[in-house]
């Protein structure tokens, strides 16, 4: 009966992705003031940059004070726009059946999320830059200007980090159908993120084997690889991109098998 | 008579849940040797529903009938049985399917909660493919008709219970859905805001022609809405048909209200049917229905009656009685 005006696919693509973005933008800006504590909490490069400037690491992991400083600096942007809180909003949804509705609309839900994601991004910009403001007035020495071709390739890097850890995070949300606890292993997550990524320290300061189990995990390419390459370090482009679309490859089939998996076991356990 | 828009044959959905006694030692027996019973929620259900009827679905709280609903849109895939809607098999979640049918649940919300209910429709248009001028045409159209004006430019935070189900109504009706599953639509709200929820639903079934099967404990919304009820206790189905019938299969008799003009022995009624009670001059009987007609003859020709009302017993008190009466 209904009668319907219908758009073409690549038309209704957009329309859904400008949708979602505005609300979801909208959403955020509501809860503005929680997402910059958010970003507050978001400063543990800083500090590493802190303790790592009263040490003798610097030179010891082959960097100058200023190019560590900048490379602490960049990977606190990297770890600002790269955040992913997916496995704990997907829980709640699927435990107190808020994914029901969402499984009746002709959207893969997962979409929804994404969106929430680049609006809370959005909505971190000014924040961000206030905190880099205060840091260079603070300290001038670290103020650098990378080039627009490096700045063009970090955002691009970032945003692919980005996709990789949603990808590493559908795949932990989806075990929320079986286990219900699917947080939990998000924490269990967190320690390889934090030491092998780069986050508290470059991989060049690790031992040599570490450095080499740290790069058979796609978490240096999450923070290491998109920091190096805004802080303007010397960094094989074409190896970090393939790097990463190489895991995100690896990751997306199977969030989708999981997906199918899950759903079918939260229809049959009662949505 | 047309195919029917909804079908379900030997529908059947069991629930493996963990049994648990409890206490400390019912925890440890728990954790160490953790063992499971099969709940049967709904036991092999046969209906079918032709295009545009509106269907009272009726049941005590855990009858199944949640249960059935999210089988027939999709979200629960059945244990056993065959269902099909709108030419569909609801757990596949094709488009097709999902542009045809909403479900619309009283203790569920799809709109955005901290934002006003157009931002939620602007998705939810985007969403169904529904071209932006034909959206603002249906969102106008449907918020007459749910008498929704500046609310929808209020955060939905901000809303009353009655205007927000308005507003999860009208999101749940922007892709015009031929199929309308509703779950306890009017679920917590007042008299005046479930009568207009009622007439709302009534008007859209006549505008639109689209099928709807609702579920609720209000029997006002039955009532006024349902020419047919399914009626289901322990997930098996009881009764399928109009509420006249199933009135008088619970009630096989009427009730007969008299007013005399003067005061009469009890004895004097014995023979008419059942005296539920007699004081003064008012007498209130219960007379089999076959017998009806000639019993109300007989009294009038009998005794002097100033007034005579004949009546159901309140459906709700029936359905009530039937579900004590079974456990």
């Amino acid at each position: 009966m209904a009668r319907r005006s219908a758009l073409k696919p690549v038309q209704r693509a957009l329309r859904i992705a400008a949708a979602l973005l505005s609300s979801q933008y909208a959403y955020m800006l509501e809860y503005r003031a929680e997402i910059a504590l958010w970003a507050l909490s978001g400063v543990l490069p800083l500090i590493m940059l802190a303790v790592w400037q009263g040490s003798d690491g610097a030179a010891a992991a082959g960097f100058t004070p200023q190019r560590l400083g900048r490379y602490f600096l960049a990977a606190f942007v990297v770890r600002q726009f790269s955040v992913v809180w997916l496995i704990h909003v997907f829980e709640e949804d699927a435990l107190q059946g808020k994914l029901s509705p969402q499984l009746l609309q002709p959207l893969q839900p997962l979409w929804r999320y994404l969106a929430a994601h680049v609006a809370e991004q959005a909505t971190r910009v000014p924040f961000v830059a206030l905190m880099l403001a205060a840091v260079f007035v603070l300290k001038p020495g670290l103020l650098w200007l990378p080039s627009a071709g490096q700045l063009l390739l970090g955002i691009m890097a970032i945003q692919a980090a980005f996709v990789l850890r949603f990808l590493l995070q559908t795949l932990v949300a989806m075990l929320c159908f079986w286990s219900e606890r699917a947080a939990a292993l998000d924490r269990l997550l967190l320690i390889p993120y934090l030491f092998l990524s780069g986050l508290v320290a470059p991989l060049e300061s690790f031992p040599p084997a570490v450095r080499r189990i740290a790069e058979c995990t796609p978490f240096p390419a999450m923070v290491s690889f998109p920091a190096k390459l805004l802080a303007g370090e010397s960094v094989d482009v074409g190896t970090g991109f393939l790097n990463l679309a190489l895991w995100c490859a690896v990751l997306f089939p199977l969030s989708r098998l999981l997906w199918r998996a899950g759903v079918r076991r939260y229809s049959a356990m009662g949505a | 008579m047309s195919a029917p828009i909804v079908l379900a044959e030997g529908l059947s959905k069991s629930f493996r849940v963990a049994d648990k006694q409890p206490g400390l030692s019912g925890t440890m027996r728990h954790l160490l040797r953790r063992t499971y019973r099969e709940v049967e929620a709904v036991r092999e259900l046969n209906f079918t529903i032709q295009p545009g009827e509106v269907v009272g679905f009726l049941g005590p709280n855990g009858a199944g009938k949640t249960t059935t609903l999210k089988m027939l849109s999709g979200l629960i895939h059945p244990s056993a049985g065959r269902v099909a809607v709108a030419g569909c098999l609801p757990q596949k979640r094709q488009e097709r399917f999902l542009q045809q049918i909403t479900l619309v649940m009283g203790n569920r919300q799809q709109l955005i909660w901290d934002l006003p209910p157009l931002d939620s429709l602007r998705v939810n248009a985007a969403v169904y493919g529904i071209d932006p001028i034909e959206a603002k045409r249906r969102i106008n159209d449907l918020a007459e008709m749910l008498e929704l004006g500046e609310e929808l430019q209020r955060p939905v935070r901000k809303l009353s219970l009655g205007q927000r189900m308005k507003a999860e109504l009208l999101a749940a009706l922007l892709h015009q859905p031929a199929v309308l599953f509703l779950d306890e639509p009017t679920l917590g709200l007042d008299v005046n805001a479930q009568a207009r929820v009622r007439d709302f639903l009534a008007d859209y079934n006549r505008r639109t022609g689209a099928t709807v099967l609702l579920t609720s404990h209000y029997m006002g919304d039955i009532t006024a809405l349902c020419e047919r009820v399914l009626l289901i206790h322990q997930g098996r189905l009881f009764h399928d048909g109009s509420l006249d019938e199933l009135t008088s299969r619970l009630a096989p008799c009427r009730e007969v209200r008299l007013e005399l003009r003067q005061v009469h022995p009890r004895e004097a009624f014995e023979g008419f049917g059942t005296i539920e009670a007699h004081q003064g001059h008012q007498v209130r009987l219960l007379i089999p229905r076959e017998q009806l007609t000639q019993q109300v003859g007989l009294l009038l020709s009998r005794f002097e009656v100033v007034d005579l009302e004949v009546s159901d017993p309140p459906i709700e008190e029936l359905i009530g009685g039937l579900f004590r009466q079974q456990g």
